[in-house]
Protein backbone atom coordinates (compact mmCIF):
# COMPACT_ATOMS: atom_id res chain seq x y z
CA UNK A 1 0.00 0.00 0.00
CA UNK A 2 2.67 2.49 1.00
CA UNK A 3 4.18 3.50 -2.32
CA UNK A 4 6.93 6.07 -2.12
CA UNK A 5 6.42 7.30 -5.69
CA UNK A 6 3.22 9.25 -6.45
CA UNK A 7 0.42 7.13 -7.90
CA UNK A 8 0.70 7.03 -11.71
CA UNK A 9 -2.14 8.64 -13.63
CA UNK A 10 -4.65 6.03 -14.76
CA UNK A 11 -4.99 7.45 -18.25
CA UNK A 12 -1.32 7.91 -19.07
CA UNK A 13 1.07 4.97 -18.82
CA UNK A 14 4.38 6.09 -17.25
CA UNK A 15 6.44 5.17 -20.32
CA UNK A 16 4.48 7.77 -22.39
CA UNK A 17 4.89 11.09 -20.56
CA UNK A 18 2.44 12.96 -22.86
CA UNK A 19 0.80 15.98 -21.26
CA UNK A 20 -2.85 15.35 -20.45
CA UNK A 21 -5.53 17.18 -22.40
CA UNK A 22 -6.36 20.35 -20.55
CA UNK A 23 -7.46 23.85 -21.57
CA UNK A 24 -3.87 25.08 -21.87
CA UNK A 25 -2.96 22.39 -24.38
CA UNK A 26 -6.20 22.97 -26.29
CA UNK A 27 -5.39 26.70 -26.48
CA UNK A 28 -1.95 26.00 -27.92
CA UNK A 29 -3.34 23.57 -30.53
CA UNK A 30 -6.16 25.98 -31.50
CA UNK A 31 -3.63 28.84 -31.74
CA UNK A 32 -1.44 26.78 -34.08
CA UNK A 33 -4.47 25.74 -36.13
CA UNK A 34 -5.56 29.37 -36.60
CA UNK A 35 -2.00 30.42 -37.45
CA UNK A 36 -1.58 27.71 -40.11
CA UNK A 37 -5.01 28.40 -41.61
CA UNK A 38 -4.22 32.10 -41.91
CA UNK A 39 -0.72 31.42 -43.29
CA UNK A 40 -1.99 29.05 -46.00
CA UNK A 41 -4.81 31.39 -47.08
CA UNK A 42 -2.52 34.44 -47.12
CA UNK A 43 0.04 32.56 -49.24
CA UNK A 44 -2.60 31.49 -51.79
CA UNK A 45 -4.13 35.00 -51.92
CA UNK A 46 -0.64 36.49 -52.37
CA UNK A 47 0.12 34.12 -55.25
CA UNK A 48 -3.18 35.11 -56.87
CA UNK A 49 -2.38 38.79 -56.26
CA UNK A 50 0.92 38.47 -58.16
CA UNK A 51 -0.75 36.87 -61.18
CA UNK A 52 -3.70 39.32 -61.10
CA UNK A 53 -1.54 42.45 -60.76
CA UNK A 54 0.94 41.25 -63.40
CA UNK A 55 -1.92 41.03 -65.90
CA UNK A 56 -4.23 43.86 -64.87
CA UNK A 57 -2.14 46.43 -62.94
CA UNK A 58 -2.70 49.28 -65.41
CA UNK A 59 -6.39 48.85 -66.05
CA UNK A 60 -8.77 51.29 -64.31
CA UNK A 61 -10.29 50.17 -60.96
CA UNK A 62 -14.04 50.71 -60.78
CA UNK A 63 -16.32 49.38 -58.06
CA UNK A 64 -19.02 52.07 -58.29
CA UNK A 65 -21.60 49.81 -59.86
CA UNK A 66 -22.46 46.42 -58.40
CA UNK A 67 -22.44 43.79 -61.11
CA UNK A 68 -22.07 40.71 -58.92
CA UNK A 69 -19.30 38.22 -59.49
CA UNK A 70 -19.46 35.74 -62.41
CA UNK A 71 -20.08 32.14 -61.33
CA UNK A 72 -16.32 31.43 -61.78
CA UNK A 73 -15.71 33.44 -58.61
CA UNK A 74 -18.74 32.66 -56.45
CA UNK A 75 -19.19 28.89 -56.33
CA UNK A 76 -16.71 26.24 -55.21
CA UNK A 77 -16.70 24.34 -58.56
CA UNK A 78 -16.28 27.65 -60.45
CA UNK A 79 -13.37 28.71 -58.24
CA UNK A 80 -11.61 25.34 -58.71
CA UNK A 81 -12.07 25.60 -62.48
CA UNK A 82 -10.53 29.08 -62.62
CA UNK A 83 -7.60 27.91 -60.46
CA UNK A 84 -6.98 25.09 -62.95
CA UNK A 85 -6.97 27.74 -65.71
CA UNK A 86 -4.24 29.54 -63.71
CA UNK A 87 -6.32 32.69 -63.20
CA UNK A 88 -5.10 35.11 -60.53
CA UNK A 89 -8.56 35.94 -59.23
CA UNK A 90 -9.36 32.22 -58.98
CA UNK A 91 -6.38 31.80 -56.63
CA UNK A 92 -7.51 34.81 -54.57
CA UNK A 93 -11.00 33.29 -54.14
CA UNK A 94 -9.44 29.91 -53.26
CA UNK A 95 -7.38 31.66 -50.55
CA UNK A 96 -10.55 33.34 -49.26
CA UNK A 97 -12.26 29.92 -49.10
CA UNK A 98 -9.37 28.70 -46.92
CA UNK A 99 -9.80 31.82 -44.79
CA UNK A 100 -13.54 31.14 -44.29
CA UNK A 101 -12.76 27.49 -43.50
CA UNK A 102 -10.28 28.45 -40.74
CA UNK A 103 -12.78 29.45 -38.00
CA UNK A 104 -14.98 26.50 -38.95
CA UNK A 105 -12.02 24.13 -38.56
CA UNK A 106 -11.34 25.81 -35.22
CA UNK A 107 -14.86 24.99 -33.97
CA UNK A 108 -14.63 21.44 -35.39
CA UNK A 109 -11.33 20.82 -33.62
CA UNK A 110 -12.73 22.26 -30.37
CA UNK A 111 -15.33 19.48 -30.40
CA UNK A 112 -12.47 16.95 -30.55
CA UNK A 113 -10.45 18.83 -27.93
CA UNK A 114 -13.28 18.95 -25.40
CA UNK A 115 -13.99 15.27 -26.09
CA UNK A 116 -10.34 14.48 -25.26
CA UNK A 117 -10.78 16.48 -22.05
CA UNK A 118 -13.89 14.37 -21.39
CA UNK A 119 -15.96 17.52 -20.95
CA UNK A 120 -19.37 16.41 -22.27
CA UNK A 121 -21.08 19.74 -21.62
CA UNK A 122 -18.64 21.62 -23.85
CA UNK A 123 -18.67 18.90 -26.51
CA UNK A 124 -22.43 19.55 -26.70
CA UNK A 125 -21.95 23.36 -26.80
CA UNK A 126 -19.38 23.26 -29.60
CA UNK A 127 -21.38 20.67 -31.56
CA UNK A 128 -24.40 23.01 -31.53
CA UNK A 129 -22.26 25.86 -32.89
CA UNK A 130 -20.71 23.59 -35.53
CA UNK A 131 -24.12 22.36 -36.71
CA UNK A 132 -25.52 25.89 -37.01
CA UNK A 133 -22.40 26.92 -38.98
CA UNK A 134 -22.65 23.96 -41.35
CA UNK A 135 -26.39 24.54 -41.76
CA UNK A 136 -25.84 28.15 -42.81
CA UNK A 137 -23.01 27.20 -45.19
CA UNK A 138 -24.90 24.36 -46.86
CA UNK A 139 -27.91 26.63 -47.35
CA UNK A 140 -25.73 29.33 -48.92
CA UNK A 141 -25.53 27.90 -52.43
CA UNK A 142 -21.72 27.85 -52.50
CA UNK A 143 -21.51 24.27 -53.72
CA UNK A 144 -23.91 24.67 -56.68
CA UNK B 1 -7.22 55.17 -60.43
CA UNK B 2 -5.38 52.16 -61.86
CA UNK B 3 -5.80 48.74 -60.27
CA UNK B 4 -2.22 48.90 -58.97
CA UNK B 5 -2.73 52.24 -57.17
CA UNK B 6 -6.15 51.15 -55.91
CA UNK B 7 -4.70 47.91 -54.52
CA UNK B 8 -1.97 49.71 -52.58
CA UNK B 9 -4.31 52.42 -51.24
CA UNK B 10 -6.88 49.85 -50.07
CA UNK B 11 -4.12 47.74 -48.49
CA UNK B 12 -2.90 50.72 -46.42
CA UNK B 13 -6.42 51.59 -45.21
CA UNK B 14 -7.03 47.91 -44.42
CA UNK B 15 -3.83 47.75 -42.40
CA UNK B 16 -5.20 50.52 -40.14
CA UNK B 17 -8.58 48.75 -39.97
CA UNK B 18 -6.94 45.47 -38.91
CA UNK B 19 -4.84 47.25 -36.28
CA UNK B 20 -7.87 48.98 -34.71
CA UNK B 21 -10.06 45.89 -35.10
CA UNK B 22 -7.65 43.59 -33.28
CA UNK B 23 -7.03 46.11 -30.46
CA UNK B 24 -10.73 46.66 -29.78
CA UNK B 25 -12.23 43.22 -30.54
CA UNK B 26 -14.58 44.83 -33.09
CA UNK B 27 -13.13 43.42 -36.32
CA UNK B 28 -12.06 45.56 -39.23
CA UNK B 29 -15.47 46.27 -40.74
CA UNK B 30 -16.30 49.26 -38.53
CA UNK B 31 -13.60 51.34 -40.17
CA UNK B 32 -13.52 49.68 -43.55
CA UNK B 33 -17.12 49.94 -44.77
CA UNK B 34 -17.47 53.75 -44.50
CA UNK B 35 -13.95 54.36 -45.90
CA UNK B 36 -14.46 52.07 -48.89
CA UNK B 37 -17.86 53.55 -49.74
CA UNK B 38 -17.02 57.23 -49.13
CA UNK B 39 -13.41 57.57 -50.32
CA UNK B 40 -13.04 54.71 -52.77
CA UNK B 41 -16.60 54.95 -54.20
CA UNK B 42 -17.12 51.21 -53.74
CA UNK B 43 -20.69 49.93 -53.99
CA UNK B 44 -22.02 49.05 -50.52
CA UNK B 45 -22.50 45.38 -51.46
CA UNK B 46 -18.85 44.93 -52.48
CA UNK B 47 -17.88 46.81 -49.31
CA UNK B 48 -19.95 44.43 -47.14
CA UNK B 49 -18.31 41.42 -48.82
CA UNK B 50 -14.85 42.90 -48.22
CA UNK B 51 -15.80 43.77 -44.65
CA UNK B 52 -16.75 40.15 -43.89
CA UNK B 53 -13.41 39.00 -45.28
CA UNK B 54 -11.69 41.59 -43.07
CA UNK B 55 -13.53 40.41 -39.94
CA UNK B 56 -12.46 36.79 -40.48
CA UNK B 57 -8.87 37.85 -41.24
CA UNK B 58 -8.64 40.10 -38.14
CA UNK B 59 -10.22 37.46 -35.93
CA UNK B 60 -8.08 34.51 -37.04
CA UNK B 61 -4.89 36.56 -37.42
CA UNK B 62 -4.98 38.05 -33.94
CA UNK B 63 -6.71 35.10 -32.19
CA UNK B 64 -3.74 32.83 -32.92
CA UNK B 65 -1.63 35.05 -30.64
CA UNK B 66 -4.35 35.89 -28.09
CA UNK B 67 -5.35 32.25 -27.56
CA UNK B 68 -1.77 31.00 -27.22
CA UNK B 69 -0.81 33.72 -24.76
CA UNK B 70 -3.86 33.01 -22.62
CA UNK B 71 -5.88 36.21 -23.12
CA UNK B 72 -8.94 34.81 -24.93
CA UNK B 73 -11.05 32.55 -22.75
CA UNK B 74 -12.05 29.72 -25.10
CA UNK B 75 -14.81 28.44 -22.78
CA UNK B 76 -16.48 31.85 -22.56
CA UNK B 77 -16.12 32.13 -26.34
CA UNK B 78 -17.58 28.72 -27.12
CA UNK B 79 -20.43 29.04 -24.62
CA UNK B 80 -21.47 32.49 -25.87
CA UNK B 81 -21.14 31.44 -29.52
CA UNK B 82 -24.28 29.34 -29.05
CA UNK B 83 -26.15 32.57 -28.31
CA UNK B 84 -24.59 34.56 -31.17
CA UNK B 85 -25.07 31.92 -33.86
CA UNK B 86 -28.67 31.24 -32.78
CA UNK B 87 -29.24 35.00 -32.61
CA UNK B 88 -27.82 35.44 -36.12
CA UNK B 89 -30.30 32.92 -37.54
CA UNK B 90 -33.13 34.65 -35.66
CA UNK B 91 -31.98 38.07 -36.93
CA UNK B 92 -31.87 36.87 -40.55
CA UNK B 93 -35.45 35.60 -40.07
CA UNK B 94 -36.57 38.89 -38.52
CA UNK B 95 -34.96 40.96 -41.28
CA UNK B 96 -38.01 40.59 -43.52
CA UNK B 97 -40.42 41.71 -40.74
CA UNK B 98 -38.73 44.60 -38.97
CA UNK B 99 -37.56 47.91 -40.49
CA UNK B 100 -33.76 47.80 -40.14
CA UNK B 101 -33.61 51.61 -40.06
CA UNK B 102 -35.42 51.68 -36.70
CA UNK B 103 -32.99 49.12 -35.29
CA UNK B 104 -30.03 51.12 -36.60
CA UNK B 105 -31.29 54.19 -34.71
CA UNK B 106 -31.74 52.26 -31.45
CA UNK B 107 -28.33 50.58 -31.77
CA UNK B 108 -26.74 53.95 -32.63
CA UNK B 109 -28.13 55.58 -29.50
CA UNK B 110 -27.08 52.58 -27.42
CA UNK B 111 -23.52 52.69 -28.79
CA UNK B 112 -23.16 56.41 -28.03
CA UNK B 113 -24.22 55.70 -24.44
CA UNK B 114 -21.85 52.72 -24.25
CA UNK B 115 -18.99 54.83 -25.58
CA UNK B 116 -19.62 57.12 -22.61
CA UNK B 117 -19.80 54.43 -19.91
CA UNK B 118 -17.01 52.16 -21.14
CA UNK B 119 -14.35 54.86 -21.47
CA UNK B 120 -13.32 54.60 -17.80
CA UNK B 121 -11.76 51.66 -15.91
CA UNK B 122 -14.08 49.59 -13.75
CA UNK B 123 -14.52 50.94 -10.19
CA UNK B 124 -12.46 48.91 -7.68
CA UNK B 125 -15.53 47.63 -5.78
CA UNK B 126 -16.62 45.77 -8.93
CA UNK B 127 -13.35 43.85 -9.26
CA UNK B 128 -12.37 40.58 -7.59
CA UNK B 129 -16.00 39.65 -6.96
CA UNK B 130 -16.77 36.22 -5.44
CA UNK B 131 -17.43 33.37 -7.90
CA UNK B 132 -20.93 33.06 -9.33
CA UNK B 133 -22.43 29.52 -9.11
CA UNK B 134 -23.52 29.41 -12.79
CA UNK B 135 -20.11 30.61 -14.01
CA UNK B 136 -18.40 28.04 -11.77
CA UNK B 137 -20.61 25.22 -13.07
CA UNK B 138 -19.79 26.25 -16.66
CA UNK B 139 -16.08 26.64 -15.79
CA UNK B 140 -15.99 30.17 -17.20
CA UNK B 141 -13.73 31.71 -14.54
CA UNK B 142 -10.14 32.08 -15.64
CA UNK B 143 -6.83 33.86 -15.51
CA UNK B 144 -4.83 36.00 -17.90
CA UNK B 145 -1.35 37.60 -18.05
CA UNK B 146 -1.95 41.16 -16.84
CA UNK B 147 0.82 43.77 -16.99
CA UNK B 148 1.69 43.23 -13.31
CA UNK B 149 1.60 39.42 -13.51
CA UNK B 150 -1.07 36.74 -13.83
CA UNK B 151 -4.55 37.78 -12.65
CA UNK B 152 -7.60 35.62 -11.96
CA UNK B 153 -11.20 36.71 -12.49
CA UNK B 154 -14.72 35.50 -11.71
CA UNK B 155 -17.38 35.87 -14.39
CA UNK B 156 -20.64 37.47 -13.17
CA UNK B 157 -24.27 37.56 -14.38
CA UNK B 158 -24.05 34.77 -16.97
CA UNK B 159 -27.77 34.83 -18.01
CA UNK B 160 -27.63 38.58 -18.72
CA UNK B 161 -24.46 38.17 -20.78
CA UNK B 162 -25.96 35.24 -22.70
CA UNK B 163 -29.08 37.29 -23.56
CA UNK B 164 -26.93 40.22 -24.70
CA UNK B 165 -25.00 37.83 -26.94
CA UNK B 166 -28.21 36.57 -28.49
CA UNK B 167 -29.03 40.22 -29.23
CA UNK B 168 -25.54 40.72 -30.70
CA UNK B 169 -26.08 37.79 -33.05
CA UNK B 170 -29.54 39.02 -34.06
CA UNK B 171 -28.10 42.47 -34.82
CA UNK B 172 -25.39 41.01 -37.02
CA UNK B 173 -28.06 39.05 -38.88
CA UNK B 174 -30.22 42.16 -39.26
CA UNK B 175 -27.67 44.89 -39.94
CA UNK B 176 -24.52 42.98 -40.88
CA UNK B 177 -22.41 45.20 -38.62
CA UNK B 178 -21.93 46.15 -34.99
CA UNK B 179 -22.07 42.72 -33.39
CA UNK B 180 -18.46 42.94 -32.14
CA UNK B 181 -19.31 46.07 -30.15
CA UNK B 182 -22.26 44.37 -28.40
CA UNK B 183 -20.07 41.31 -27.70
CA UNK B 184 -17.38 43.36 -25.96
CA UNK B 185 -20.00 45.34 -24.02
CA UNK B 186 -21.83 42.18 -22.91
CA UNK B 187 -18.62 40.69 -21.51
CA UNK B 188 -17.18 43.91 -20.11
CA UNK B 189 -20.27 45.62 -18.69
CA UNK B 190 -22.73 42.76 -18.03
CA UNK B 191 -20.41 39.88 -17.10
CA UNK B 192 -17.67 42.06 -15.55
CA UNK B 193 -14.89 40.22 -17.39
CA UNK B 194 -11.53 42.09 -17.47
CA UNK B 195 -11.33 44.39 -20.50
CA UNK B 196 -8.44 42.65 -22.27
CA UNK B 197 -10.15 39.27 -21.86
CA UNK B 198 -13.42 40.77 -23.19
CA UNK B 199 -11.88 42.28 -26.33
CA UNK B 200 -9.67 39.28 -27.14
CA UNK B 201 -12.53 36.82 -26.55
CA UNK B 202 -14.79 38.93 -28.77
CA UNK B 203 -12.01 38.90 -31.36
CA UNK B 204 -11.88 35.08 -31.06
CA UNK B 205 -15.67 34.85 -31.56
CA UNK B 206 -16.35 37.29 -34.42
CA UNK B 207 -14.58 35.08 -36.99
CA UNK B 208 -17.14 32.31 -36.42
CA UNK B 209 -20.10 34.70 -36.66
CA UNK B 210 -18.68 36.16 -39.89
CA UNK B 211 -17.87 32.74 -41.39
CA UNK B 212 -21.52 31.76 -40.90
CA UNK B 213 -22.67 34.54 -43.24
CA UNK B 214 -19.58 34.67 -45.53
CA UNK B 215 -20.79 31.68 -47.53
CA UNK B 216 -24.06 33.43 -48.39
CA UNK B 217 -22.34 36.64 -49.45
CA UNK B 218 -19.69 34.80 -51.48
CA UNK B 219 -22.34 32.82 -53.39
CA UNK B 220 -24.34 36.02 -54.06
CA UNK B 221 -21.29 37.58 -55.71
CA UNK B 222 -20.54 40.24 -53.04
CA UNK B 223 -16.94 39.09 -52.52
CA UNK B 224 -14.83 40.59 -55.32
CA UNK B 225 -11.32 39.10 -55.58
CA UNK B 226 -9.69 42.33 -56.78
CA UNK B 227 -11.06 44.25 -53.77
CA UNK B 228 -10.84 41.49 -51.15
CA UNK B 229 -7.19 40.69 -51.92
CA UNK B 230 -5.67 43.98 -50.61
CA UNK B 231 -8.27 44.04 -47.81
CA UNK B 232 -7.34 40.56 -46.60
CA UNK B 233 -3.55 41.01 -46.81
CA UNK B 234 -3.65 44.53 -45.29
CA UNK B 235 -6.00 43.61 -42.46
CA UNK B 236 -3.97 40.53 -41.63
CA UNK B 237 -0.73 42.51 -41.31
CA UNK B 238 -2.54 45.14 -39.20
CA UNK B 239 -4.06 42.54 -36.89
CA UNK B 240 -0.69 40.85 -36.32
CA UNK B 241 0.79 44.20 -35.25
CA UNK B 242 -2.31 44.92 -33.12
CA UNK B 243 -1.98 41.62 -31.27
CA UNK B 244 1.62 42.52 -30.35
CA UNK B 245 0.60 45.97 -29.11
CA UNK B 246 -2.34 44.75 -26.99
CA UNK B 247 -0.13 42.47 -24.91
CA UNK B 248 1.92 45.44 -23.68
CA UNK B 249 -0.77 48.14 -23.74
CA UNK B 250 -2.43 49.35 -20.54
CA UNK B 251 -6.17 48.86 -20.22
CA UNK B 252 -6.86 52.57 -19.75
CA UNK B 253 -5.68 53.52 -23.24
CA UNK B 254 -7.31 50.44 -24.80
CA UNK B 255 -10.63 51.54 -23.26
CA UNK B 256 -10.22 55.02 -24.73
CA UNK B 257 -9.53 53.63 -28.23
CA UNK B 258 -12.52 51.29 -27.90
CA UNK B 259 -14.78 54.08 -26.67
CA UNK B 260 -13.74 56.33 -29.56
CA UNK B 261 -14.32 53.63 -32.18
CA UNK B 262 -17.80 52.71 -30.90
CA UNK B 263 -18.64 56.42 -30.71
CA UNK B 264 -17.91 56.65 -34.45
CA UNK B 265 -19.82 53.41 -35.01
CA UNK B 266 -22.81 54.87 -33.12
CA UNK B 267 -22.79 57.95 -35.36
CA UNK B 268 -22.62 55.67 -38.43
CA UNK B 269 -25.65 53.75 -37.17
CA UNK B 270 -27.68 56.91 -36.59
CA UNK B 271 -26.75 58.13 -40.07
CA UNK B 272 -27.73 54.77 -41.53
CA UNK B 273 -31.01 54.85 -39.61
CA UNK B 274 -32.01 58.38 -40.59
CA UNK B 275 -30.75 58.47 -44.17
CA UNK B 276 -31.14 54.79 -44.97
CA UNK B 277 -27.57 54.08 -46.04
CA UNK B 278 -23.99 54.06 -44.77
Amino acid sequence: MAHLAPAPDRNVPPEQPLPRWDDRRLEIVLGNLLRSGVAVSAAVVFLGACVYLYRHAHEPADYRIFRGEPSDFRTIPGIFQSVLNWRGRGFIQLGLLFLIATPIARVAFSVVGFALERDRLYVAFTLIVLLVLLYSLIGSGLTV
Amino acid sequence: MTILAFTFAVAIVSFAAGLLGSLTGLGGGVVLVPLLTIFFHVDIRYAIGASLVSVIATSSGAAAAYVKEGFSNIRIGMFLEIATTAGALFGAYLASWIPTTAIAVILGAMLLYSAYISRRPRPPELRNLPPDPVATRLRLNGRFPDLGGERTYNVQRVPAGFSFMFGAGALSGLLGIGSGAVKVLAMDQAMRIPFKVSTTTSNFMIGVTAAASAGVYLSRGYVDPGLSMPVMLGVLAGSLLGSRILVKADTKSLRLVFSLVIFVLGLQMLYKGFWGRM
